[in-house]
């Protein structure tokens, strides 16, 4: 999709990831009017330009989303030229994200293509050719980029999912052309029941992926955390006394925890996704087998590692030789030596060498809640740190949300159209909406890929 | 011998034609070269105008003060509006023709203009001047010397027909094919391909047994396609339908290895959508019969067409083949089927008025271009046709939007996308194809043929205005009168629709669900007596018009974003090469097809967003 003028864009525009604030931007006609929206505080069409102003931002449902500042800047006098807002909100990705989810709900207001606020600013005359040139390289590589990126970011199953869904939309608006253009072919058409059972069907696939979307993994795009050790060092009881509550199963039985659980963990706005892991001890058996292949792939998507023992089981040697098996590359280590309840005269420094000192080990008891709050705060301080941020770019996934909303909001009415006995050239308005904006992730759908589609199924032709 | 023309057309099909109707209604010279002046306007393939996105375009050359709806409606021996039960975006007409009455219409349409000469001869080659068109040379060494020249010239450039494992040179049955154009063009830098078409055989209507078939007849009230006066048919002939059988099947397979469609010899690129019987039968092995459509080639003949047997078999395996169909035991064959393969260029060679980027004043138009098709023919005819008369005349070209018709698509298709397959139209291809009916063909078009000034358009444009004010007159109509409950109980009830349950306007009613303007004027004595005052067109126009305003409104928003776009003009001598912001594929792409407009550029395959997003910043806008 190239830019159109017309449309009220938004975007992140601090750097992805976790900061102390994070501040978004809307620009176009409807900026003002659609921040108002949702804002509870002054009226932004009445006040001037380049003023600041402090309110809560609410969702459709009333709840408040974030405390923000919000600085309204009015065309021309803007980056862009237009009229353009920048909220500051609270720097969690989870805020930022619903921010910008209720923004695009307005239908005139869409995410901004990459380098498009550059853009506008050049076409309203803000910067001169050599600025443009500039720009211009970095949208041709940065949307190349993009794109790649977002392929990579639909975690395995996604990509899959999607291309099936890009398949059985292809094959829905296939057997609409069908009876338009063939109608006088022999060929059978698909009667309306047909038809509404593949609309369901396809409902039925897009609704999970965006839910996870909007719930699950892709907003949660917390720092990967894999929680690791060897049997009955603990684990679990470490994972419950972070997150205050009875997750994992507890029990005396070394690998009662074999597959691996994965819990999100907020420390003062960063978000962690702590994956707690079946034991490293050779495998036994062959079920525990599978989760210890686990455990050792969930480290390498990992950005931290909490290597945990238990001080009355392991030797220095032993806690030596697994870490060294663990440590990698870029992986922050933090090395918990719990059970100290059950050892308190233990000294910590035995433990140091390249890789543990003092920085990175701590002593627990994790059944007492004890040092789980220090333990807390190392883990923000690594957070903070950037170097242990993903990459994620949440824009790529609003992009995709937005994009399957807009597709499954299209086929909801070419399913009322079709209820309603409306006639299928109608109908295929609603469904060329769906594949456009499918296609905004998996790849354009033309006439072409239809009437291939077509040809390949169908005898056509006297 | 000759004096210097406006503008030489090369070939007399449904393209020539159309090309030099326009040409000299708008005020040009025309030369109109043939090889054989006996063969003007032939249907060479089955006797039939219209159909599902065909039938609008016809609507749309009529509306432009084209003349292949004269010729439609002249020769009409039956009419079907094709997908009546759909929207009427998808109304499409479609006519059976008298093939001999129809060539012989247009022959006379063209021998009675004034501005039209003809020549029968092969034109052999073109005449360049440094990179302009100059005229054209003929097999006999003579020399037509024209400001423009417009190519036409259908299968003929080295065709090949083919039947079985003979083959020999022509450009349709018993006709011989154009030599030296192809060869020409391609010295002087065309890039040419090898497409592939075919036909079936012809039966001798007598030998078959009409009882074993289905009828088909025409609509009960037949209309005409041409927005003017002419005839509607009194009497009509019915087509019949057939189908193969497994037997038939068999012995077709008994041909396949002799045929040239399997064994290799037969290079060119055929249509998907109009396979042969034999390529059905290997694709669709499943199918246990075929549908066969049998059609009149006229009034009087006995020629019969037998449309889904298209072959390119042995004519022996074809003939035993035939009889093996029920109705057809004792059938006679006057010609066997064939298929043919022929030169074309890719479209993509050329501007959006269909001159060529490489030599200027020189217009492709029909079959050269990849298309299949007579209305698709007609349709480039017109459009080159009057590019060419505008370019001699130094005036800006003509060129239909996307969202203004089906021809606009057409050409902006084949301009961008250029095409692997015999090109025709579906209606899928058209973005806008609710606002692109054959109702409204008139209304959207006839008044840029008005503008334009071709002959012939300013009583078409009376006729317009006189549709638009009754559109008007109408509208205000339903939105001023009101209906009570019990004036439209019982229709409500047969229609299963629910009643009303208070006054209402009428206006109203008209958006429910299978309530027509026809229902309404049953039930109300009042509303039928203020509608007799108006034409049955405007009021079909103005029905749609109301009933799917939301749609219509819907298209026009986003035809109007598409629009935007159009119009960021590019320079034909943009140097793209200059950008390295663009991607490679870009640069040589743009570079190659001069697209005129940022939109144009968008539509060019592998162009990408980010490329649009570079040239608008170096363009400035």
């Amino acid at each position: 999709m190239h830019s159109d003028y017309q449309d009220t864009i938004v975007a992140l525009a601090t750097p992805p990831g976790v900061g102390a604030i994070g501040v978004i931007r809307i620009s176009g006609q409807q900026a003002i009017s659609c921040v108002q929206d949702f804002f509870r505080g002054k009226d932004l069409n009445n006040v001037t330009s380049h003023t600041a102003h402090f309110g809560r931002l609410v969702n459709e449902d009333g709840q408040i989303i974030d405390e923000v500042l919000l600085t309204v800047f009015r065309g021309p006098r803007s980056y862009t030229g237009e009229n353009t807002i920048e909220i500051s909100c609270h720097g969690s990705p989870y805020i930022l994200q619903e921010v910008i989810r209720l923004l695009t709900s307005n239908e005139q207001v869409r995410i901004a293509n990459p380098g498009e606020f550059t853009l506008r600013a050049f076409m309203n005359g803000k910067l001169d050719l050599t600025q443009a040139e500039a720009v211009a390289d970095l949208i041709a590589s940065s949307s190349e980029k993009s794109h790649e990126l977002a392929m990579q970011q639909l975690r395995g199953g996604f990509a899959k999912k999607l291309s099936d869904l890009r398949q059985e939309l292809i094959h829905f608006a296939s057997l609409i052309e069908l009876e338009l253009d063939f109608s006088e072919e022999d060929v059978e058409f698909a009667d309306r029941s047909q038809l509404n059972a593949l609309i369901l069907n396809i409902q039925r696939t897009i609704h999970p992926i965006m839910e996870s979307f909007k719930y699950g993994n892709a907003i949660k795009q917390g720092i990967n955390t894999v929680l690791a050790g060897r049997p009955n060092a603990g684990k679990s009881t470490l994972l419950n006394a972070l997150l205050n509550e009875e997750r994992a199963i507890v029990s005396d039985i070394a690998g009662t925890t074999r597959d691996t659980i994965e819990e999100r963990l907020v420390i003062d706005g960063v978000e962690f996704r702590l994956i707690d892991t079946a034991g490293i001890r050779d495998a036994t058996d062959a079920i525990e087998a599978i989760g210890v292949a686990k455990t050792m792939e969930k480290i390498e998507q990992s950005a931290v590692l909490l290597y945990l023992f238990d001080v009355t089981a392991l030797d220095v040697a032993t806690v030596h030789e697994d870490v060294d098996k663990l440590q990698r590359e870029g992986l922050e280590l933090i090395v918990i030596a719990n059970k100290m309840d059950l050892d308190p005269y233990l000294k910590p420094e035995s433990f140091y060498n390249d890789y543990i000192h003092k920085d990175n080990l701590i002593t627990t008891s994790a059944i007492n809640q004890m040092n789980i709050d220090y333990l807390k705060t190392k883990l923000y301080q690594l957070g903070i740190k950037g170097k242990a941020q993903t990459d994620a770019v949440i824009i790529t996934n609003s992009r995709h949300y937005k994009a399957l909303a807009e597709t499954s909001d299209a086929l909801q009415r070419a399913k009322d159209n079709l209820d309603q006995g409306l006639s299928g050239d109608l109908v295929a308005m609603d469904i060329r909406r769906a594949l456009h904006f499918l296609g905004e992730i998996s790849g354009e759908v033309t006439t072409d890929d239809l009437l291939e589609n077509i040809f390949s199924k169908f005898c056509i032709g006297k | 011998m000759f004096p210097e023309y406006d503008v030489i057309v090369v070939g007399a099909g449904h393209a020539g034609c159309e090309a030099a109707v326009a040409a000299a209604n708008m005020g040009s010279k025309v030369m109109l070269a043939t090889m054989n002046m006996q063969t003007i306007a032939q249907m060479s393939c089955n006797p039939a105008m219209g159909g599902v996105a065909k039938g609008q375009i016809v609507r749309e050359i009529d509306a432009l003060g084209g003349y292949s709806a004269f010729a439609t409606d002249h020769s009409m021996i039956q009419f079907r509006m094709l997908n009546l039960s759909k929207g009427p975006a998808m109304w499409s007409p479609r006519a059976q023709s008298d093939r001999m009455m129809f060539a012989a219409k247009w022959r006379d349409m063209l021998e009675q203009h004034e501005n039209i000469d003809f020549w029968q001869e092969m034109v052999t080659g073109i005449i360049v001047k440094g990179d302009r068109v100059v005229g054209v040379r003929t097999g006999m060494g003579l020399e037509i010397k024209g400001k423009a020249v417009v190519l036409t010239n259908g299968t003929f450039l080295n065709g090949i027909i083919h039947i079985g494992e003979k083959q020999f040179g022509g450009g349709r049955a018993g006709e011989r094919a154009s030599k030296g154009i192809t060869e020409q063009l391609v010295e002087l830098g065309f890039e040419s391909g090898r497409m592939k078409t075919g036909t079936p055989p012809r039966i001798d209507g007598r030998s078959i047994d009409y009882s074993k078939l289905e009828e088909q007849p025409g609509d009960d009230v037949p209309r005409r396609f041409s927005f003017t006066d002419t005839a509607i048919p009194a009497t009509q002939r019915p087509c019949h339908i057939g189908y193969t059988n497994p037997e038939v099947h068999n012995m077709l397979k008994t041909g396949f290895e002799k045929s040239p469609m399997f064994n290799g010899r037969i290079q060119g690129l055929g249509p998907r959508y109009c396979p042969s019987i034999e390529d059905k039968i290997d694709r669709f092995s499943e199918r246990d019969r075929h549908q066969l459509f049998v059609e009149p080639e006229g009034w009087n003949t006995v020629e019969v067409y037998l449309n889904g047997f298209s072959s390119s078999l042995p004519e022996d395996v074809q003939f035993k083949a035939l009889r093996l169909i029920p109705g057809f035991e004792n059938a006679k064959m006057f010609r066997p089927g064939y298929a043919i393969e022929y030169d074309f260029f890719q479209p993509t060679q050329l501007k959006p008025t269909l001159e060529t980027h490489l030599v200027s004043q020189l217009f492709f138009a029909g079959q050269i271009n990849g298309t299949t098709g007579y209305e698709e023919a007609g349709a480039q005819g017109l459009i080159a046709g009057i590019n060419a008369h505008l370019s001699v005349a130094e005036k800006d070209p003509f060129v239909l939007q996307r969202s203004d018709a089906y021809i606009g698509v057409l050409i902006d298709d084949l301009i961008n996308k250029g095409t692997e397959e015999p090109y025709r139209m579906f209606t899928s291809r058209a973005e806008f194809r609710i606002l692109l009916r054959q109702d409204n063909a008139d209304l959207r078009l006839t008044p840029l043929a008005y503008q334009l000034g071709i002959k012939g358009t300013d009583t078409r444009m009376d006729r317009v205005r006189e549709k638009e004010s009754q559109i008007k007159d109408i509208e205000k109509l339903f939105s001023k009168l009101s209906v009570e409950p019990y004036q439209i109980e019982s229709m409500l009830a047969d229609k299963n629709s629910s009643p009303l349950k208070q006054k209402v306007k009428l206006h109203s009613v008209l958006l429910r669900p299978n309530i027509g303007i026809g229902d309404l004027r049953m039930a109300i004595p009042e509303l039928d007596q203020k509608l007799s005052a108006f034409d049955e067109e405007s009021l079909e126009c103005a029905e749609i018009a109301m009933k799917y305003e939301g749609y219509i409104e819907k298209e026009k928003e986003m035809a109007d974003k598409m629009r935007r776009l159009e119009g960021i003009k590019l320079k034909d001598n943009f140097d793209y090469h200059a950008l390295p912001s663009l991607s490679m594929e870009a640069r040589v792409k743009l570079s190659n097809q001069k697209p005129r407009t940022i939109g144009q550029a968008s539509r060019i395959s592998g162009i990408r967003p980010a490329d649009i997003s570079v040239l608008l910043v170096h363009m400035g806008r």
